[in-house]
């Protein structure tokens, strides 16, 4: 292990870390805890300029309160979800598939078509976004869930194969020849045996997949216009031009769009963590 | 006669199923593969092309479209905001970089074994878990002049009611720090793993020939690091050159297009108040595609060395 683990070193290293490691969260996490603290303020306290102090009045349930009865939070919210599970389920299925027919398979420009999707995964979303758009409008899908999710699946698939690709082909592959010897069908061997390996990999790509698309802004704005199918992240920005000043509810508002992800997070803690340094360790 | 009937009709069959099988490899990952190709090569690869082509024509996407050879890319090289616009992302690639030895130190930190590390491990992953919009608004109030959480270190140092955001030649540095902050928690969460991953015999060895603290470090640590470092490296230059959401929410490009990025420049020439220049939009996203082309060649050079080493 490196650094020298702390239980080694003399008394005053182990106290000046043991004293240090919270100070050190603490100032870590600065930004979020002033969010939290301003989410719990009334107006008066902002405009006298407390913001560390303790709050005058606690208005916690008043802010949330103001942000779900007078904006249309709620909606942004489901329409958040509305976009983020079907992507997830969609890229995740068509990568499975892809995953697999690169990993289990050799045929001429296998590599050829990996390193493809592994490039469209690193492009910049600019030289996609006009003809994606004018596409979305000429499919009448423009301004809908639908359209919006139709991209994400198609460009999350580019990542997804890359990790489902890698995984499938981690597997030893003499169980896939023995269970061709045993006259298995390659659609049996796909269903059968490597997809109930690859659920690691399923549940790591799931919640990366929430995240990045719960946290997606720019396709957001350019795919979509009204408050229908507006997302959490477009939807906050567009409320924060009416909230000038008013970082109580702005922050109110921050937090019920940071929640989901953060959920997520913190459930699949181990899955979010393995897909997201998958080659930090090998290569 | 029925009998031999039978026959026929079985050979049939075996016939059929045997050009199945006989095929079943070669088309089995055809199949598997058609779905999601059809989708990535509409949605992903053939809108490289397209916008490659559109940035050749002079087009507000509605009416027809007009060819108009590279005077997009002539007026490029004589526009001020281009060079502001790539300019900016240069200083945003190099001090994006920074996330790589912050992160890295933070790592060394937290890499001990005391009571309740793995919770506080993932506490100081959490600004990457929220959505860059919330970080951008969080800072723009941070930086606030008047109301803001840093107004009282401002007056500290005598620099009291100093805008950030307003100011030409610091706004975009007060962006970038924002930006920072999530990056620095991604690149420690890699190099989290990857010291994780370092063989202990190789530590001890490194420690029976004497070697200790930085030296330690610098000769048995870091090179192990390599995989580490690498895909940090990957995504900070791939984020740095990705900046929006952070540049939308903070400041829109100003003041005065001080903020721009070719990202956010290209947006606002194609769909914003500032007009519907398509084909100029175009222009500025190859450039900027050109440039990440780069580093996505370089990328996958490595991933293709590994992948014929592993053969």
């Amino acid at each position: 292990m490196f650094p020298t683990p702390i239980q080694k070193s003399g008394p005053v290293g182990r106290n000046l870390y043991r004293i240090g490691l919270p100070i050190a969260l603490l100032v870590w996490l600065v930004p979020l805890l002033g969010v939290m603290m301003t989410a719990m303020r009334g107006p008066g306290d902002i405009t006298a300029g407390n913001l560390w102090g303790v709050p005058s009045e606690w208005a916690l349930f008043t802010n949330f309160n103001d942000v779900f009865t007078n904006t249309p939070m709620l909606q942004f919210i489901m329409n958040s979800f509305k976009i983020t599970i079907p992507t997830m389920i969609g890229a995740v299925a068509l990568s499975c598939m892809t995953g697999f027919a690169l990993a289990a398979y050799r045929f001429k420009g296998n590599l050829a078509l990996f390193f493809m999707f592994v490039a469209g995964n690193f492009i910049p979303f600019q030289i996609l976004m006009i003809p994606v758009r004018d596409l979305t409008f000429q499919a009448g899908l423009y301004d809908t869930i639908t359209g919006l999710v139709l991209f994400h699946v198609a460009f999350q698939t580019g990542f997804c194969t890359l990790f489902m690709r890698n995984f499938i082909r981690a597997l030893p592959h003499e169980l896939l020849e023995a269970a061709r010897i045993d006259g298995a069908s390659e659609f049996k061997i796909f269903w059968k045996i490597v997809l109930p390996l690859t659920r690691p990999a399923i549940a790591a790509l799931c919640v990366l997949i929430f995240t990045f698309i719960w946290n997606d802004y720019f396709w957001a704005t350019v795919l979509i216009q009204g408050n229908h199918a507006m997302p959490v992240t477009a939807g906050l920005k567009s409320l924060n031009g009416q909230w000038i000043s008013a970082y109580h509810l702005v922050s109110a508002g921050s937090l019920v769009a940071a929640v989901p992800p953060v959920a997520m997070f913190f459930l699949m803690q181990k899955h979010f963590i393995a897909g997201l340094t998958l080659g930090a360790s090998k290569g | 006669m029925s009998a031999s009937n039978t026959s026929i009709a079985g050979t049939a069959q075996r016939r059929q199923s045997s050009w199945w099988r006989r095929h079943q490899a070669r088309l089995t990952p055809m199949l598997f593969l058609a779905p999601g190709l059809i989708f990535f090569s509409i949605y992903v690869i053939y809108p490289i092309f397209q916008s490659i082509s559109i940035s050749f024509y002079e087009w507000d996407g509605l009416s027809p479209a007009s060819y108009v050879g590279i005077s997009n890319y002539v007026e490029l090289m004589d526009d001020e905001q281009f060079y502001t616009a790539l300019w900016n992302n240069v200083r945003w690639l190099v001090m994006f970089m920074l996330a790589l030895p912050i992160g890295l130190g933070l790592a060394l930190f937290l890499n001990q074994v005391v009571f309740g590390i793995r919770l506080i491990k993932s506490l100081f992953f959490f600004p990457f878990v929220i959505s860059q919009v919330v970080i951008g608004l969080i800072f723009t109030w941070f930086y606030e002049p008047n109301y803001g959480i840093i107004a009282p270190l401002l007056e500290l140092v005598g620099l009291e009611g100093w805008a950030i955001l307003a100011d030409e030649d610091y706004a975009t540095y007060g962006i970038i720090v924002a930006g920072l902050y999530p990056q620095i928690a991604y690149c420690m969460i890699l190099y989290l793993t990857g010291l994780n991953n370092i063989s202990s015999d190789q530590i001890e060895a490194g420690r029976m020939d004497g070697a200790k603290g930085f030296q330690l470090f610098w000769h048995v640590i870091l090179p192990q690091l390599r995989p580490a470092t690498f895909i940090a490296m990957v995504v900070t230059v791939i984020g740095a050159l990705r900046s929006f959401d952070m540049i939308a929410i903070m400041t829109q490009g100003g003041p005065w297009g001080s903020t721009n990025v070719l990202a956010y420049f290209m947006f606002e020439q194609a769909l914003s108040e500032y007009g519907y220049r398509m084909g100029y939009g175009s222009a500025i996203a190859t450039i900027l595609f050109a440039i990440m082309l780069v580093y996505i060649m370089f990328f996958i050079y490595r991933m293709y060395r590994d992948e014929k080493r592993g053969l």
